[in-house]
């Protein structure tokens, strides 16, 4: 620890935080309690919001199935995005961990890249190669007589999985990638000269060390698969509806503001319990890794 | 270390092309000559990037998108720096809840955020103003901000500082001269790497934004909801340039995958 700071006296770094500190407290756990608060308030068509404490909200996302399809749609979206991107993405890591120097560099910087790039450009991207009749790889199919009618992308749940898988696939390479990292070469070699085969050190050397990383990569991309907004919106349209699209709906179309908080208290409250849940899990299941 | 296999080359190269497809599609599609979505067969053409010039508001998105991008990341960083070098140096009761607070943007769906957003500005009676998208961008690029320099913070040599102490140098003029200097390289990263958050955030401003200060992202999206075409291809292709030409500036600056490998890793 430092010298400069111990002469110094003991209200220096409250004197430096609190002006971020404020400024978070005053715009950020103001609103987020707001948000919570409105979710109990009541609305109607004609008096519009009532801020009074009353459960319907609450009672109508518990009761009406369409909610309870909603958010379990969300969530299997949100399921086959992960696992799409743990089978697809660990792999790559290893590979491109497996790579030289210079074509490691420059292909993780392709892969990672677009981590940076504009979610709209990239969805946006999909919908030109699958979108209906004019998708360009549904036009170059067909005119090769591969298929008679277009894939069916827009729209599908399909369709956003992937489309979803393909914007979150770098967080999960990131992840793999970094596990890999602490991996010692040294292993798969010792394992190699006592005669295992590529598959069993795959299996049994690579696998377990990878897992860690392969896990919280898959906590990052469920939890923002499960609550993202561009993709669905985009691929799923108006009418396959998630948690994300369906706040946006309740608060700029239907103004139903007490709903769509309901909705987003939901969603937030499930996705903590959940991302809190299996880090514990995973953090006592590979405390070696951790530690 | 082993090389890899053929099998392993093939799936790579399927993975890259995959994994890149999609935008260079956006970007080739932007030069087609023809009035339709369509790859450009016969000859590159620049009309479909004449035709933004046609649409006053996204051009005036653009502007609205920089300004708010290169704003929001400067003063999430007049706040990001006092707080990521008292993290940095102090060990003090409360330190790691802090650090957590100032972290957890990343960890709230921006939608959560937009909806608490939206609630909060529309009551304090300047819900839509460009204002309210200036400080509701602060909170979201923040940890990008502070993590950064928290980095540069981390590593920097206090031997210096200790030295410029000993001469008589303190408060405002050992920051500015001695401090300041030393950590830019980091201070100016989360720069650009708060401002491509910015720039690039569709969810959380979608739910702020009014007519007259609608983002870039946000008036895309708006139109993708209509109709596709080529226009909104020549727009991406202009966003895809002006990400790049950010994550050139990190690269230099800092390291690509020093930023990146920091940013997978939500809130630990």
């Amino acid at each position: 620890m430092s010298t400069v700071a111990e002469e110094r006296n003991a209200r220096a770094p409250w004197a430096l935080t609190a002006p971020a500190l404020i400024l978070f407290v005053g715009v950020l756990l103001i609103p987020l309690a707001m948000t919570v608060m409105l979710s109990f308030h009541d609305w109607g068509q004609y008096k519009g919001i009532e801020p009074v404490f009353i459960l319907k909200n609450w009672k109508e996302i518990a009761t009406d199935p369409y909610y309870a399809e909603m958010f379990w749609r969300t969530f299997r979206i949100a399921i086959l995005t992960t696992l799409l991107t743990a089978l697809f993405g660990a792999p790559e890591a290893y590979i491109l961990n497996r790579m030289s120097g210079r074509w490691k560099s420059i292909f993780l910087l392709v892969i990672l890249g677009p981590l940076l790039i504009s979610v709209v450009a990239r969805t946006l991207g999909w919908a030109l190669l699958f979108g209906g009749n004019n998708g360009l790889v549904n036009k170059l199919l067909m005119s090769l007589g591969v298929i008679r009618s277009p894939i069916p992308f827009m729209f599908t749940e399909t369709g956003m999985v992937v489309a979803l898988a393909h914007v979150m696939m770098p967080f999960m390479v990131l992840s793999v990638w970094a596990a890999l990292q602490r991996l010692d070469p040294q292993i798969e070699n010792a394992a190699m000269s006592l005669g295992a085969g590529s598959i069993t050190i795959i299996r049994r050397i690579i696998m377990p060390q990878i897992m860690p990383g392969v896990l919280s990569g898959a906590i990052i991309v469920f939890s923002l698969s499960a609550s993202a907004f561009a993709t669905p919106a985009i691929i799923g349209g108006r009418r396959l509806k998630v948690a994300a699209t369906l706040a946006y709906d309740e608060f700029l179309n239907t103004l139903n503001w007490p709903l769509g908080a309901a909705v987003a208290t939901l969603l937030l409250v499930a996705l903590v319990l959940i991302v809190i849940g299996s880090n514990a899990l995973i953090e006592r299941r590979y405390a070696e890794v951790f530690r | 270390m082993r090389r890899n296999g053929p099998l392993a080359l093939i799936f790579h190269t399927i993975f890259v092309i995959v994994m890149v497809a999609p935008i260079v599609v956006v970007c080739l599609v932007a030069f087609t000559p023809e009035g339709f979505l369509s790859l450009p067969t016969n000859g590159f053409s620049l009309r479909w990037f004449r035709a933004i010039g046609n649409y006053p508001e996204f051009i005036h998105a653009f502007w609205v998108s920089l300004g708010l991008g290169a704003l929001s990341s400067f003063v999430a960083l007049l706040f990001a720096v006092p707080a990521a070098l008292a993290i940095a140096r102090y060990r003090f009761r409360g330190r790691d809840a802090l650090a957590a607070l100032f972290l957890s943007p990343l960890m709230i769906p921006h939608v959560v955020l937009g909806i608490a957003f939206l609630r909060f500005f529309t009551s304090a009676g300047f819900g839509g103003s460009f204002a309210a998208l200036i400080i509701a961008h602060v909170i979201i690029v923040f940890p990008f901000a502070l993590r950064l320099t928290l980095a540069a913070a981390t590593g920097m040599d206090r031997t210096v500082e200790m030295a410029a102490v000993s001469l008589g140098a303190g408060g405002w003029t050992l920051f500015r001269r001695v401090t300041l200097p030393l950590i830019l390289p980091g201070v100016i990263s989360g720069w650009a790497l708060a401002f491509i958050q910015s720039f690039d955030d569709l969810t959380m401003t979608v739910f702020l934004a009014a007519p007259g200060t609608e983002t870039l992202p946000v008036r895309m999206f708006l139109y993708i909801q209509d109709n596709i075409d080529p226009l909104v291809t020549s727009v991406s292709a202009c966003v895809i340039a002006v990400t790049m030409t950010a994550l050139i500036l990190l690269d230099r600056f800092y390291g690509l995958d020093r930023v990146l490998a920091g940013k997978g890793d939500t809130g630990r």
